[in-house]
């Protein structure tokens, strides 16, 4: 055996669960082919979002930790509690800060309306006429390859990378496409929308997303604003889509997304998608038309059925573990993610229900007793 | 001739000198500091590369795609 675990894919999720397993006494060997991620791409927005009570157990429950972890995160990191403010463009929208007030409260989430005249002191660059906001103070932002790189490496000797490329997994063998093999009794997928190509049944589908930074205008833009459209209409549709979301990086920079598109694994930017992502975000922040804009890229997200992430062994291939499916939310959710499947792997109660995300809900009961490590096995 | 203020400075340059020309002919040819403390240079001089990012009378500007024009007031510190 080369390793007790072996984790396909070094993003977050990977990293996540290297450090999870490695602090439980576990030998890990994490794999990556270097071809980059959701983690390199993504805008490192730590944000509680309630689809469902899952996704937002899942949610909060990770972002707690990442606070507690920040305390010892290096400067590269990044990381900073900014919070959110969930923008309303209308009395509808408002209607829906409310009940989303409602449901953060009863998780116990610390957060505020804020009425026009609250949000136009907090953010006045926001235009004119925005009727209010709702503000959810434990959110905040890293630069995630940079906490990656953090968890891979705390922990000390216990965590092994390795550059290379999967071919196949058979059992308790992975084969590496320059012929190589190499084995551990758990395998695990964390390699985002590259895991079909290792595991055809898995249900993800890549959601092709743009990304804009600009040149430095620091103090600007507090808090993370993202529209509240984003999740009443503006996403839910099938076709492409965008909607505002900024975000004012530690060094003066922000970010402007978003957008969404299926049925496409072409990483060029979409110069007609890219314009009307813009536009959006210029609707809700006037003043950024002026802004230089220095670069813009893709990434994909890679999306389950239901949003979800598929965490747990996959139902009929034993040993074949699976941390995938997080769609644009895997940062905020690495460390919920890691516990849930270290949980699982060592047969312990996790901090919360784990069966909202059993890989079992697309891929059938599972025919094999799981494989579990005992606890006592921890060195 | 065109003249333009650099970080303060007088500069003169050509009628058609871009503000990257100017920087080079007025000042030490840096543009910008980046994050991290460096002084930054233009590269690729042809509004690509970001690194010649400069204040262009109160205005982020690339000095590599922006003409000199008279009494121009171009910073490139902090």
């Amino acid at each position: 055996m080369n390793a007790d675990v072996i984790i396909v894919g070094s993003g977050i999720i990977g990293a996540a669960c290297a450090d999870e397993l490695a602090r439980r006494g576990l030998e890990v060997l994490v794999l990556d082919d270097r071809r980059g991620g959701a983690t390199a791409a993504g805008m490192g927005h730590l944000v509680a979002l309630d689809d469902n009570p899952a996704e937002l157990k899942l949610s909060d429950h990770s972002i707690g930790r990442w606070r507690e972890w920040a305390r010892d995160m290096d400067q590269g990191c990044a990381y900073r509690n900014n919070g959110s403010l969930w923008l309303a463009a209308n009395e509808q929208e408002m209607a829906v800060a409310e009940a989303k007030l409602k449901t953060l409260r009863e998780a116990g989430m610390a957060c505020e309306l804020l009425g026009a005249e609250a949000l136009r002191a907090t953010e006045p660059e926001l235009r004119d006429g925005l009727p209010g906001a709702l503000k959810v103070a434990g959110d905040g932002i890293l630069y995630a390859p940079n906490a990656a790189r953090w968890l891979l490496t705390r922990g000390g000797r216990r965590i092994a990378e390795r550059q290379g490329r999967v071919a196949a997994i058979e059992a308790d063998e992975v084969r590496l496409d320059d012929g190589t093999r190499l084995r551990a009794p758990v395998v695990v997928l964390a390699n985002g929308i590259h895991a079909p190509e290792l595991a055809p049944d898995l249900p993800i589908e890549p959601k092709k997303g743009h990304l804009l930074i600009t040149d430095r205008y620091p103090g600007r833009v507090s808090h993370t604003l993202i529209e509240l459209g984003y999740v009443t209409s503006a996403h839910n549709a099938s076709g492409p889509s965008v909607a505002c979301n900024i975000q004012p990086r530690p060094t003066g920079q922000l970010f402007i997304g978003s957008s969404r598109q299926f049925g496409t694994s072409d990483p060029a930017v979409d110069g007609p998608m890219l314009a009307r992502m813009l536009r959006r975000a210029v609707d809700y922040m006037p003043g950024l038309a002026k802004l230089n804009g220095i670069r813009a890229w893709t990434g994909f997200r890679a999306a389950s059925p239901d949003g979800l992430p598929l965490i747990g062994e996959h139902p009929r291939r034993p040993g074949l573990w699976l941390a995938v499916g997080h769609e644009g939310l895997g940062v905020t959710t690495a460390p919920g993610t890691a516990e849930l499947l270290a949980a699982q792997l060592f047969g312990e109660t996790p901090p919360f229900a784990a069966e909202p995300y059993l890989p079992e809900r697309f891929l059938g009961a599972r025919d094999a007793q799981r494989t579990s490590i005992p606890s006592e096995a921890g060195r | 001739m065109i003249d333009l203020t650099l970080d303060g400075r007088p500069v003169r340059v050509a009628a058609g000198s871009t503000v990257a020309a100017a920087l080079a002919i007025g000042g030490d040819g840096t543009s910008r500091t980046a994050v991290g403390g460096a002084r930054r240079a233009p590269l690729c001089g042809m509004g690509i590369c970001q690194e010649c990012r400069v204040t262009v009378d109160g205005v982020r500007r690339l000095a590599c795609q922006t003409l000199c024009a008279p009494g121009m007031q171009v910073e490139t510190r902090p």
